[in-house]
């Protein structure tokens, strides 16, 4: 939001020295208090929310059918299923539900919550719901596609047979949680759902209940004393709302929270050599890459595209710039997930670059502009690039705008070359080659956007290989295909991919037991202790 | 604004229904066009509202549904006279961000600026002023120049890096103040919202514990706030003051004798006191705009985060109703000065 320039960082690092902390606040010993910038959260009800924090909250709060190892990812397991079989012809599943498990709220788990809530958010049909209407649900056809067929059985058929492993992590993301019917039907108005209620409301059973949610201040979780696994040794997890980094930097040393969620490279130095915090970090799913307009007269020769991924100083950025803060990374699958390709064969070098610009006739470079998001760390990446790209006669114009504003732009495709982060949106290796790698309709007013389809990058055959690789039973051979996917994609795309994002957090050093999972909805507090 | 209650020397014989008549049109229509130029800033800036209701992966029949919903389909002036329709009915929208009436969003976040604000202006001013005299008095002098650089430094100090800096040594380093926040977690619960003014509501229901809380965690920012205030302040009262001291009156009174103490804190202070009022005013209702560095850095969940926030995601009822609320604000605060104005100068009063 700020500016915040690196005298501010300088000044409270010399003051924090010359400042050690005298007096000690302590939070309550069964109470987690986070600080966390939480104005992202729109909504709490799992058919809608699809942000980070909420995702966290949700994953915290509500079960899934279905749950993966955050170690190890194709590790999948029944979390409110027990099992399930496919069919012969591969179109259905038959899901068994656990027995004898309750909500938070006293109800039982039954097959009837499992499809009331997968109907529901079909039905609802918001932000999220096209990870389940990808399998041919519409609100129409998913009372008969989805049904029940026992206390604790009901059956998912889909329009195609698509691959198992898919249909699985899809019901893992949030949106999948399976909702307590009683309670939410009893919250219902004028056939709203319960969404009205649930959207600050909570109606799960996961290790915490959510108790408060106050926009831009807190949100406060309880144990859930109906948990079915084991119960959380905190009595109260707290996120409290604050926005700037420096501020929940001086709360963590003061003892007044125990975790702070959002810092800087320069937090992160700082508190690494404090022996009362632990600095922590885990891989995330996101991804920081530039998008090429294909509609811009340069950016459409492929030569200008390749002259572009030498074009970038990867090493350095992820060693100073954004230290910490992320890995080289540069296809379009995150690493962790299946058929992650991890070779990085791109690096700096101005001279490739130049030969690839004279073949493309564009010896003497040219003028392109960027829409950047004004945070300072897209900002100072940006800035980064820019350098470099200037050595090989390349001038790229920075134009800075909020979030909004980029976004806005990026998906009118009105951009020459957009920078950003892209997170995918469940598990499965098909969320991101569903964006980056299908573009069923390039034409203005396609029915369906994806990133290809904004940077106007018109792929028929591509296409049809992530279509190909959707509907691959064989796990492995599956895999196999994305990594084909992604070596072509990385050689031939007008995607400069560069880095995937690592989460950080510093908590004080008598916590212990959070996970930092692969995806925000997999961060773990149920077994935190604090001593 | 102000011109709406000093209408001349013909209002005299207006009778008193019909300037109450003409002041209400002219607030009404001040509002009306506020509410306008915001709606149409709001519709104008390259930012899609849609995209902050339903994110950036929402298929485009979500994405086309919620364009419906919103109303964005419609001309720009019928989606003005819609809005406009439902304020007169009391109905404010939802914010799209946070799902909620905006009456309940702007009832949580102004109370916590107002507290902020109220406090701030009051530190300002009781410092402000004398200080102020006191340099006017001394003019030239030691104690002006000291004034004056303190003055200048609350001018141009960045209040973001202040805030930060004051956190540091007075609530790391000295432990005298709480942190950042309005009240801690253990006190939260404590006390039964009434006001939304938490010193208010705690001292009202007797929980001196929690008021203490809440009074380590306002006085900070409230400090902050007040010094810039300050600033402002007395430098203008030094210039009213300054001013005043030049006149005839001043050299009269001294020839009679008047003891010099009564000369400034009576004669001359009560006549700058006219123009000072507005300063304060206005001082004030900046304040009440919600100061967003301050909140920000304090975690203070006020109006000015709120707005910014708002904007920021072009949540344009959210931007609507914080403006509405902040027009209130100045109108009410002028109406406010103006009626000191009559009770200060005795003038203003004859003419009226």
């Amino acid at each position: 939001m700020f500016h915040k320039s690196k005298w501010l960082a300088a000044t409270v690092a010399s003051f924090t020295a010359v400042a050690a902390p005298t007096a000690w606040a302590e939070t309550p010993a069964d109470t987690l208090i986070m600080a966390w910038s939480i104005d992202d959260v729109i909504s709490l009800d799992p058919a809608e929310l699809f942000e980070f924090t909420a995702g966290e909250i949700a994953g915290n709060s509500y079960e899934t059918l279905i749950g993966y190892d955050p170690m190890n990812v194709s590790d999948i397991s029944g979390k409110v299923a027990e099992s399930w079989d496919v069919s012969e012809d591969g179109k259905t599943l038959t899901f068994k539900i656990k027995e004898g498990r309750t909500f938070a709220s006293g109800n039982p788990i039954t097959a009837a919550d499992a499809v009331y809530s997968l109907t529901r958010a079909v039905k609802m049909d918001m932000s999220p719901a096209f990870i389940l209407t990808q399998f041919g649900f519409t609100a129409d056809n998913v009372d008969q596609m989805i049904r029940q067929t026992g206390d604790y059985t009901f059956e998912f058929e889909m329009d195609k047979a698509y691959a198992p492993t898919l249909v699985l992590y899809c019901l893992t993301a949030n949106v999948a949680s399976v909702v307590d019917m009683k309670l939410v039907q009893e919250n219902e108005v004028d056939g709203d759902f319960g969404y009205n209620w649930l959207k600050t409301g909570y109606a799960g059973s996961g290790p915490f209940s959510i108790r408060e949610w106050r926009a831009n201040e807190v949100v406060v979780m309880e144990r859930n004393p109906n948990y079915s696994g084991d119960a959380p040794a905190m009595a109260r997890v707290i996120y409290r709302h604050i926005p700037e980094p420096a501020t929940q930097r001086i709360l963590l040393e003061q003892g007044d929270i125990d975790i702070a969620r959002d810092l800087g490279p320069d937090e992160i130095t700082a508190m690494s050599s404090n022996p009362d915090l632990v600095v922590e970090d885990g891989v995330k799913g996101s991804i920081y890459y530039m998008g090429l307009n294909q509609k811009n007269e340069f950016l459409s020769k492929p030569e200008v595209a390749e002259a572009m991924k030498w074009l970038v100083d990867y090493e350095t950025i992820a060693d100073t710039l954004m230290k910490g803060r992320v890995t080289v990374h540069q296809s379009f699958l995150p690493k962790g997930f299946l058929g992650a390709y991890e070779e990085n064969p791109y690096s700096l070098n101005v001279e490739k670059a130049k030969e690839l610009l004279a073949e493309a006739g564009l010896p003497d470079g040219f003028t392109v502009t960027m829409d950047t998001r004004n945070t300072p760390e897209i900002t100072s990446l940006a800035e980064a690039i820019q350098g470099t790209m200037a050595q090989a006669g390349i001038t790229l114009e920075l134009i800075p705008g909020d979030g909004g504003q980029t976004l806005t732009k990026y998906r009118a495709r009105a951009h020459d070359i957009y920078i950003g982060q892209w997170g995918p949106d469940y598990q499965d290796p098909h969320t991101n080659a569903d964006t980056f790698a299908r573009n069923p309709d390039n034409s203005d007013d396609a029915a369906s956007k994806p990133l290809a389809w904004r940077n106007a990058w018109d792929i028929p055959e591509m296409t049809l290989k992530a279509d190909a690789a959707v509907l691959e039973a064989d796990a492995d051979k599956r895999a196999e295909m994305y990594i084909e996917l992604q070596k072509e994609h990385q050689a031939v795309s007008p995607f400069v991919i560069m880095f995937q994002e690592i989460e950080v957090m510093a908590h004080r050093n008598n916590v212990s037991g959070f996970v930092i999972g692969p995806s925000f909805q997999d961060n773990s507090y149920a077994k935190v202790t604090k001593d | 604004m102000s011109g709406a209650t000093k209408t001349g020397g013909r209002s005299r014989a207006l009778p008193f229904a019909w300037k109450a008549t003409k002041l209400l049109a002219s607030v009404a229509l001040t509002f009306l066009g506020l509410l306008f130029v915001t709606f149409l800033i709001g519709r104008v800036v390259p930012v899609d509202p849609v995209l902050s209701v339903v994110g950036d992966r929402a298929s485009q029949t979500v994405y086309d549904r919620v364009y419906i919903e919103l109303g964005l389909d419609k001309p720009l002036i019928q989606q003005f006279w819609i809005y406009l329709q439902k304020v007169f009915t009391g109905d404010f929208g939802e914010s799209f961000m946070t799902k909620r009436p905006i009456v309940d969003d702007i009832l949580r976040a102004f109370p916590a600026t107002l507290e902020l604000a109220t406090f701030g202006v009051i530190l300002g001013t009781i410092l402000g002023v004398p200080l102020g005299v006191l340099a006017a008095v001394k003019q030239g002098r030691l104690a002006d120049q000291v004034v004056r650089v303190v003055g200048l430094i609350g001018y141009s100090a960045p209040i973001f890096w202040l805030g930060l800096l004051g956190l540091l040594i007075f609530y790391a380093k000295l432990g005298w103040v709480a942190g950042p926040g309005r009240i801690d977690i253990s006190y939260e619960y404590d006390i039964t919202p009434a006001t939304g003014l938490l010193l208010l509501d705690s001292a009202m229901q007797g929980k001196w514990a929690a008021f203490r809380n809440i009074f380590s965690h306002i006085i900070l920012p409230a400090s902050l706030l007040g010094y810039f205030s300050m600033a402002y302040i007395s430098r203008m009262t030094r210039s009213f003051m300054l001013n005043e001291l030049a006149q005839e009156y001043v050299i009269a009174a001294r020839v009679k004798g008047v003891p010099e103490w009564r000369i400034i804190w009576v004669h001359a202070l009560r006549n700058a006191a006219v123009p000072l009022v507005t300063v304060i005013a206005l001082s004030y209702a900046g304040l009440l705009e919600g100061s967003v560095l301050t909140e920000t850095v304090f975690a203070w969940p006020g109006l000015g985060q709120y707005l910014t926030n708002s904007l920021q995601n072009a949540d344009m009822n959210a931007v609507l109703g914080g403006t509405l609320v902040i027009g209130v604000v100045f109108v009410g605060l002028n109406l406010l000065s103006d009626l000191l104005y009559t009770l200060l100068d005795p003038r203003v009063r004859r003419r009226t």
